[in-house]
């Protein structure tokens, strides 16, 4: 039977990861390659890659990042962040990307889900959703442009909305969990889960291995994300998988 | 010489990526006067069913890799490309498949009864050895490697199953029949084992090629 993934993100601005990855033994922290190795190595299933350039060059850069990426790595990687047009997938995806994953594009204008699941097929089609819990929706609420601005949809009509345009997966970002380092947001989690029948990721809040135990534990999610905890060396991709062996997870 | 079949879909890059780093020499082109020149030939693919069988057709090497197979020299399906092997799939329409191994390309969810689960098949997935002496798995282990699948292939020749995962049901994993070998999983994608597999047939196709000297 499939195993449950542990996924590291990695944050890419104008071809460098960014935000603070502390790693010992590495001969440059802030090298794409390099430190998708080092995750590989650890038995990560999968990496992200999030590009955060706000120059045209910096998009440019990043594609020359993943043909090297691709070049190195032998397990699955997904590129997010910029990608607006069924041209910028395809540039992605013959640099060596598995997958594209689209957020603030897809609410402006959900045809791009269809139009990129027709040509490179629902596998290679990720959403990204991030929400917020909303007292006066009941229910959360879908956010754009990296979680500032508020829209109109509420997480599982969209979730729903997505997968009827060709979404193959769905990562899945609590807003209200992200950064707060307690724990994955398990209701949302599992409420997402209960609306569609593709592959959710679980995002935001990962603070210790009993984390990503909980997530797997309690809610339907298929893989789980995180950053920081990964980076800043809390734990490691081997030990969150030796502990979820030892608690009856399936891990590969 | 490998030639990976360039029909236009599917991430060439990082099989032929895979290949360079196992030092196996390749070629990637869509003309088939090229790939002629090679001992062997990979098939990959990502995308739908129908596209791949109409594009095959509109480059012309549909009859290159008809003969390519009648001629007995090896061939490898990754993923749609495997599925491509068979006699069809009913993926968006029925289509006609190349016809190299018996069986039919089934929606996932048709297989099981009442019971929801994840579609694509996407993720690690164990193998489970068939044929745990195929000249595929040597050196290889029942690891995982990583599949990404919305269809399933369904057939009743037992004797073409090498290796299977179980996801709601058994899923052929590796297949083949003499020089036609297919994965459905990435091995290009499935870190150590895939490597080993991609080696496994770089070793085939060297055979092969000593073989017809």
């Amino acid at each position: 039977m499939i195993t449950k993934r542990i996924i590291p993100c990695l944050d890419v601005q104008e071809g460098r990861v960014v935000k603070g990855v502390q790693f010992v033994g590495l001969r440059d922290a802030g090298d794409p390659v390099e430190l998708s190795t080092f995750y590989d190595e650890q038995g990560a299933d999968e990496l992200v890659f999030l590009d955060i350039s706000a120059s045209h060059e910096g998009r440019k850069t990043m594609v020359e990042v993943v043909r090297e990426v691709a070049g190195t790595l032998a397990i699955p990687f997904t590129v997010g962040g910029g990608i607006n047009s069924v041209d910028d997938m395809r540039t992605i995806l013959l640099a060596g990307a598995d997958k594209v994953s689209l957020n603030t594009a897809a609410v402006k204008r959900p045809e791009l889900i269809s139009e990129g699941a027709d040509y490179f097929g629902v596998q290679c089609m990720v959403v990204a959703i991030d929400a917020k819990y909303d007292e006066n929706l009941g229910s959360w609420r879908i956010y754009t442009h990296g979680g500032r601005t508020p829209t109109d949809w509420e997480v599982t009509d969209w979730a729903k909305e997505v997968v009827s345009r060709g979404a193959g997966e769905i990562l899945l970002t609590s807003m209200d969990q992200d950064g707060a380092k307690n724990g994955f947001d398990l209701a949302l989690t599992e409420t997402v889960n209960n609306a569609v029948s593709v592959p959710v990721i679980a995002s935001g809040g990962a603070g210790a291995k009993e984390d990503f135990v909980d997530v797997f534990d309690k809610t339907r999610a298929d893989a789980a994300l995180a950053a920081s905890i990964f980076h800043y060396k809390e734990t490691s991709v081997e030990e969150v998988k030796k502990y979820l062996r030892d608690k009856g997870v399936r891990v590969r | 010489m490998i030639g990976i079949i360039d029909y236009g879909m599917g991430n060439l890059h990082s099989v032929s990526k895979a290949l360079e780093r196992l030092d196996l020499t390749y070629v990637l082109s869509e003309d088939t006067g090229e790939l002629a020149e090679a001992d062997g030939l990979i098939l990959p693919g990502v995308g739908s069913f129908h596209d791949a069988m109409n594009l095959l057709k509109e480059k012309e090497q549909l009859d290159f890799i008809k003969k390519w197979v009648a001629d007995g020299r090896p061939l490898l399906g990754i993923c749609l490309g495997m599925q491509l092997l068979f006699d069809g799939s009913e993926e968006n329409q029925d289509t006609e498949g190349l016809g190299f191994l018996p069986g039919y390309a089934r929606s996932f969810r048709k297989s099981e009864d009442n019971v929801s689960y994840k579609v694509p098949h996407m993720g690690w997935n164990k193998l489970q050895f068939k044929q745990p002496d195929h000249e595929m798995l040597t050196n290889t282990e029942e690891g995982h490697v990583y599949f990404v699948h919305s269809y399933v292939m369904r057939t009743e020749a037992e004797d073409i199953l090498i290796a299977t995962a179980d996801y709601f049901g058994e899923v052929p994993a590796v297949v083949g029949k003499g020089n036609v070998i297919g994965t459905q999983f990435h091995p290009e994608k499935s870190s150590r084992i895939g490597m080993q597999l991609l080696e496994n047939f770089g070793k085939i196709v060297a055979e092969g090629r000593n073989n017809n000297e």
